[in-house]
């Protein structure tokens, strides 16, 4: 397997179900006249904790795979947003009952507007798919999730944030 | 393979032991273009970098005061994950100030080896706004609107300056800024427009943080140079756009917008003269860093 091959299979330490290429985070591999590889990743929030995990795992697996020179960096431009999560890694998450994000599509210039309504449940449950469903917590167990809940099947999911 | 995906990191530095109550984990800006621009001063951008630091560390810290203390889980929750984004950007731009500025001084150095009067943050954040005595989860919530706010306005702006490094923090942090400040202000909203009681002590919230408006937008001489070659951002240019999102939070809160003037004019933590709540919350942050020096685990 090539270097690409094996940095693409590199899981999620926080989402286990998805790799690094399906989460967006992975941006190249690659590999130097010398033998070298050069990894790029980019972090999903300014203070994800993960972050160290994924450039250990990262170095570990492409040395264990021969590569002994491995270098991993992170870029920080342009900003990860949640629409380089692939069609794959989205449905990696549904099947995993975590509500994938929506796409955000690029951001109109000019101020970000104040949202003072409460949010509209666009988010449909990942088990039953019944869009009756509550947030009940902006903020959840990582950086990158809230939490809901659905009326339908009464189940509480979570929601990968929109960024 | 690994068992666990955090065994990678114990793996990871076998042989590089780490400071007890640092990071130590990886340099922060290992891939980012880090030269200083041309006809930049480097001390100034070093200062620039350690106010908009400062400014993100102090109150992750003030947060992280409310972890397991919070009214609600959630809240515990909420309040802990802001202070790891402001964390994650302090990390950043005191990296980048100890690179620019010559003195080759670690992000770790800047948060534990300095004395409080070498902190540049605005007074705001300092302050004891919570839990137990010294404060209230409605000043908590009023101060977080307040420099969620200002924050956003003006790393809105900084995407564009000539520094690479804090654009790129910028373009990362408007986007989780803009998640606090909503969060913030539901809750401004929610206690403002609730109860009798919530609506009384979310008034007082906001009438003790306001004379701290002020501060936010005054010149600063190290600033002012640093606009000439688009390094920085004027903060008194995002003071239209902040108060409009804040009166119009307090007015749908059914809150009076007090006045942004405090009387006593001496202080300016943008020049290190600070507040006693800032060598207090110091003292918790820097404990284990000043009693055990070099410590590694």
């Amino acid at each position: 397997m090539g270097a690409r091959e094996i940095a693409e299979q590199v899981l999620d330490p926080e989402l286990p179900v998805l790799t690094l290429a399906e989460l967006g985070v992975l941006r190249d591999v690659h590999v130097e006249p010398d033998g070298s590889v050069l990894v790029t990743i980019t972090p999903t929030y300014s203070g994800c904790p993960a972050v160290d995990v994924m450039r250990a795992q990262l170095r570990n697996r492409l040395q264990d795979a021969g590569y002994a020179q491995v270098n991993v960096r992170s870029v920080l431009s342009p900003a990860w947003t949640t629409d380089w999560i692939t069609d794959e890694g989205r449905r990696k998450l549904a099947t995993a009952g975590i509500a994938p994000p929506n796409r955000v599509g690029p951001r109109v210039a000019g101020p970000i507007p104040l949202n003072l309504e409460p949010p509209s449940a666009t988010v449909p449950c990942p088990r039953c798919g019944s869009r009756n469903t509550e947030l009940l917590s902006r903020f959840g167990a990582t950086a990158c999730k809230a939490l809901y809940r659905c009326h339908g099947c009464a189940e509480p999911f979570e929601h990968f944030k929109e960024l | 393979m690994n068992d666990s995906v955090y065994d990678g990191l114990s793996e990871e530095h076998a042989d590089d032991a780490r400071w007890a109550y640092g990071t130590g984990f990886h340099d922060e800006l290992s891939g980012v273009d880090r030269d200083i621009p041309s006809g930049v001063d480097g001390a100034d951008l070093g200062l620039y970098c350690q106010m908009l630091g400062d400014d993100a560390l102090v109150l992750a810290q003030r947060l992280a005061e409310w972890c397991s203390r919070a009214p609600e889980l959630e809240e515990d929750v909420a309040l802990a994950n802001i202070g790891l984004d402001l964390l994650g950007q302090a990390r950043l731009l005191l990296t980048r100030a100890g690179e620019v500025d010559g003195t080759g001084r670690s992000e770790d150095d800047f948060a534990y080896l300095r004395p409080a009067d070498q902190f540049r943050n605005l007074l705001l954040v300092e302050l004891d706004c919570g839990p137990g005595p010294g404060g209230d989860f409605a000043v908590t919530m009023a101060r977080l609107l307040v420099f969620s706010s200002f924050r956003l306005s003006l790393l809105y702006r900084l995407q564009s300056t000539v520094d690479p490094v804090i654009a790129a923090v910028a373009a990362k942090g408007v986007k989780e800024l803009a998640y606090h400040r909503d969060h913030a202000a539901q809750w401004v909203l929610r206690l403002g427009d609730g109860t009798a009681e919530s609506h009384r002590r979310m008034q007082a919230a906001v009438d003790r943080i306001w004379p701290y408006l002020d501060e936010l937008y005054a010149p600063h001489p190290v600033v002012a140079r640093l606009i000439e070659v688009d390094a920085a951002v004027d903060p008194a240019d995002v003071r239209a756009e902040v108060e409009d999102t804040l009166h119009r939070v307090l007015r749908a809160a059914t809150l009076s917008i007090p006045s942004p003037h405090r009387e006593s004019g001496e202080l300016s933590g943008r020049d290190g003269r600070h507040t006693p709540e800032l060598a207090e919350v110091l003292g918790t942050m820097q404990e284990l860093a000043r009693s055990l020096p070099g410590a590694v685990w």
